[in-house]
């Protein structure tokens, strides 16, 4: 007989599919399967609530590998596709995931505005500092001086993108960074983030073992914050000037109402819209 | 306050004791299985079925665990509230980078293995030696047997196996950087 026991409904398991990662071994992309599956079993959210959208890319894999609906969607276009979703059907949990080359490049502008617009949704984007899938080349958030890639032998010279400075900036309602060898701080994380209304970004350094095998160092690099999440922006952006890229934990939280259109309001039909644009 | 402390604190009765047993060895039961997963995604089929036996095994501890929690009404935690002394629960092998290679050998699988069994016997034995409450240190104490029955198992199964050369891991025909 089993004990009987005040656990949530669900299990992280009841939450992966049946499908097996086809990730290298090592890399932090599991781990980061696992603390979103033990998040939502936390929250206790029926699967079939739950909307899971991605680009392309290694992490871009993740909807496959959950038992929730999914939308593998095109390159850099997650967000819009879950703006869609959620603007559509604001009763489901909806969350967007990818990687750093997906989200900041062919994605930044949809980043931004996805800050901007502040829809109730989670993103949660898997930095490993370099396109993977594609076999190892420099990403917005690859330090300048990485001179691996062929396609950049003297590094590319260039500053790398800071997400969480440009997702304050843009107005994300949450925003926060975690670590992939942390499963379970980051499922905290993202408990966290899916709970805060708005728009939660969550970074998580999630080390790339075949292209980036320095990255295995991160363990030792990583640490939590000091100081406490705010609510104010201005002392977020101070904090952030002085980030040293391996601080983990929330740094804002936001109150700005999220958006969400109202439904019941009459719109034009399609064929009505065309008709402006008739010559 | 110190993880330890918090372990101490934490853990202030029967109930918890099991649901702390309970979720380290789920834990272990799962990570096992993915890491056979992934070894048997890389062929790596050897360390695969190690992994996958130690799954099995593992399995055998829930079971465990479970008959000695009939009757009880187990308290939820939250994942990342658990008394652990470290973020991982003791038993679960790292699922990060470090240690896991697709060309790895069953002595890293098994010294893994050990390592995490040998971090039960610790989490037991310090609440064995330090809880306030009797209960606890009696159960505390059976089920550290149980994890020090299994460190002698992977010890001799360790002895079996050489330790892997140097260069276990040079791929002769690796990931390319390309680009």
């Amino acid at each position: 007989m089993d004990a009987t026991s005040t656990c949530p409904s669900y299990s992280a398991r009841d939450y992966k599919s049946e499908v097996k990662p086809v990730w290298c071994p090592g890399c932090g992309d599991y781990s980061v399967l696992g603390s979103i599956t033990k998040a939502l079993a936390e929250l206790s959210i029926p699967p079939e609530n739950v909307a899971l959208v991605s680009g392309i890319g290694c992490s871009s894999r993740l909807p496959a590998y959950t038992n929730v609906f999914g939308f593998h969607g095109v390159h850099g276009r997650a967000l819009p596709i879950a703006t869609g979703i959620k603007v559509s059907r604001p009763e489901l949990t909806v969350i967007a995931s990818g990687g750093d080359g997906d989200g900041f490049s062919i994605g930044g502008n949809h980043f931004m505005h996805a800050c901007r617009r502040n829809v109730d949704m989670t993103y949660i984007v898997m930095d490993n500092e370099v396109y993977g899938m594609t076999k190892g080349q420099a990403s917005p958030t690859t330090a300048p001086d990485w001179e691996k890639s062929k396609l950049t032998p003297q590094g590319t010279g260039i500053n790398p993108f800071h997400p969480l400075v440009i997702a304050l900036a843009a107005g994300a309602n949450f925003i926060a960074r975690g670590f992939s060898g942390d499963q379970n701080g980051t499922a905290q994380l993202i408990t966290e983030a899916i709970r805060h209304p708005g728009f939660s970004f969550v970074q998580l350094l999630s080390p790339c073992v075949t292209f980036r095998p320095e990255q295995r160092d991160w363990k030792d690099m990583v640490h939590l914050a000091a100081v406490d999440p705010t609510d104010d922006p201005a002392r977020a952006a101070r904090r952030l000037m002085t980030d040293d890229g391996f601080n983990v934990g929330v740094l804002f939280r936001g109150s700005r109402k999220p958006f969400q259109p109202d439904r019941r309001v009459s719109v034009d039909s399609v064929a009505d819209l065309e008709k402006e644009f008739v010559l | 306050m110190s993880s330890a402390e918090s372990q101490d604190s934490a853990i202030q009765s029967i109930e918890q004791l099991l649901a702390h047993a309970l979720a380290m060895e789920v834990e272990a039961v799962e990570r096992y299985e993915t890491l056979a997963d992934q070894m048997e995604t890389h062929n790596n089929r050897e360390v695969a079925a190690l992994f996958r036996k130690l799954a099995e095994i593992e399995k055998l501890h829930v079971d465990n665990v479970n008959d000695i929690s009939a009757g009880h009404t187990l308290p939820h935690i939250a994942p990342w509230e658990y008394a652990w002394q470290a973020p991982e629960s003791p038993e679960a092998p790292s699922m990060s980078a470090d240690g896991i290679h697709y060309m790895m050998h069953p002595y890293h699988a098994i010294a893994m293995a050990l390592e995490g069994e040998r971090r039960g016997v610790a989490f037991y034995d310090r609440l064995t030696a330090q809880s306030e409450r009797e209960d606890v240190r009696k159960l505390a104490a059976e089920l550290c047997e149980t994890e020090r029955e299994h460190v002698t198992l992977l010890e001799a199964w360790l002895s079996r196996f050489q330790p892997p050369p140097k260069d276990w891991n040079e791929d002769p025909d690796p990931p390319l950087l390309q680009g």
